[in-house]
């Protein structure tokens, strides 16, 4: 009970965040209106890919100084959570941007970049598909991975900044923390991102069990 | 690394390209072909294209060269011959020749296209020496990405078709920033408009170069 005090906290974290998310006053903003609320989702959403995805690229590192099943399972783990959310994090975008910018792909430069970054993890699958040698496929995959994180920046941070975007942050609009991200809404926010990290944490940190034991399985049967 | 390792390495892909010609014909076949087919599929109209269309045409075409003419830089190298490597040279000095003689072959192949390109749908390039600097970028950035991916995807199965997967989706800062500085020198906009996008594009080849040399000794290994 003791090492799994964190996961009581995302879950109370979780539970605060979307009752308070749904039913906490929120301000009123112009064409935002109640869809403000949809901050404590996607956003959170993003966030949470990214910390998933660093984990991931260091998993990788560490593999590559010094290779072992484990690394390379988290690796791989944290990877898959974050791809996952970073899916949800575009269709909680899309259906925002239906009610907000009229149409669900508007061909932001932000949106357009997150659906190549999507594309590049998703190739790190297929070439995780691609290898059957385990050590090989380990080792390959980190290198991929480095190279796939160290995009993912440019992509998302350095790119959009440079051109009109309708997200806040980037071409003029000010940025979430300067004007809109008022106390009312970071008393909620801030938890919903550590709740929804924890539980991408959780995810992948189960997963990496079951893949190590499952990898440990097939050396047996050998 | 070596100075005169990585040389001797550049003299020998030199050689080997010169004496199978039919490697680089090929490409240049290639290239002419596309973009001859792109003059006849607008047809009469091929002379007033649109600036936007002949620009993304243009870095299309180059792409997809690129791709085939980067892609047998590790694919079509025999096995035998990746171990006498290893027994001769160092993994750095390996992939900076690499990527030196590619980005070279690139950067011809990129004037060369647009020769040609410019002869057969017009030239309504304003800035000519912007746009060939532009080339020199946006061939030296997909010739480190190719060559990389391409020592990636030679030790997976199916590796022409991983090449692509792997590769386009990493190409895409490269090619946005390429045509965007592209259509600055098309519409003969000042040099000082570009210098963000060139100091972009400029920092993503480093960044992909020193990965490169980073990370190709483990990929190397095995």
């Amino acid at each position: 009970m003791k090492k799994n005090w964190w996961k009581v906290l995302c879950v109370i974290l979780l539970l605060y965040s979307v009752v308070g998310g749904f039913l906490m006053d929120v301000p009123r903003l112009h064409i935002l209106n109640e869809s403000i609320r949809n901050t404590f989702f996607h956003v959170p959403m993003w966030l949470g890919m990214m910390i998933l995805l660093l984990v991931s690229m260091v998993y990788s590192v560490l593999y590559l100084k010094r290779p072992s099943l484990k690394y390379d399972c988290y690796a791989a783990e944290f990877a898959k959570t974050g791809i996952l959310f970073g899916v949800l994090g575009i269709v909680t975008g899309m259906i925002w941007a239906k009610f907000t910018w009229t149409s669900a792909w508007s061909g932001d430069p932000k949106q357009n970049n997150a659906a190549i970054a999507l594309l590049i993890y998703f190739a790190y699958l297929v070439l995780r598909g691609s290898m059957k040698d385990p050590q090989q496929r380990s080792r390959i995959s980190a290198v991929y991975n480095i190279l796939a994180f160290s995009t993912l920046i440019p992509l998302l941070y350095i790119l959009p900044a440079q051109t009109d975007s309708l997200h806040p942050g980037s071409g003029g609009n000010a940025a979430f923390g300067d004007i809109d991200l008022d106390n009312r809404l970071r008393a909620v926010f801030y938890p919903a991102v550590i709740g929804w990290t924890l539980l991408g944490v959780w995810f992948a940190t189960l997963g990496s069990r079951i893949s190590i034991h499952r990898n440990r399985l097939d050396h047996l049967d050998q | 690394m070596l100075l005169s390792e990585v040389s001797a390495l550049i003299k020998k892909e030199i050689i080997i390209e010169l004496r199978q010609k039919y490697a680089i014909n090929g490409i240049l076949l290639y290239l002419a072909g596309t973009v001859f087919i792109c003059y006849l599929s607008f047809g009469a109209q091929s002379s007033q294209l649109h600036p936007v269309t002949w620009n993304a045409l243009f870095w299309i075409i180059l792409l997809f060269t690129a791709v085939s003419a980067v892609a047998k830089s590790f694919l079509h190298e025999s096995a035998g011959l990746m171990t006498y490597y290893y027994t001769v040279a160092s993994g750095q000095s390996i992939i900076t020749a690499k990527i030196i003689y590619y980005s070279l072959l690139l950067v011809a192949l990129g004037l060369i296209g647009f020769a040609f390109y410019a002869l057969v749908l017009g030239n309504p390039v304003h800035n000519p020496s912007l746009f060939t600097i532009n080339i020199i970028f946006g061939a030296v950035g997909m010739a480190t990405t190719l060559t990389l991916v391409s020592s990636i995807a030679a030790k997976a199965q199916n590796n022409q078709t991983l090449l692509a997967v792997l590769g386009l989706p990493l190409l895409i800062p490269v090619l946005l920033m390429s045509i965007k500085i592209s259509k600055n020198a098309m519409d003969g906009l000042e040099w000082s408009a570009s210098y963000n996008e060139l100091a972009v594009i400029g920092s993503i080849d480093a960044i992909v170069c020193s990965l490169a040399i980073i990370l190709f000794p483990y990929i190397w290994r095995s």
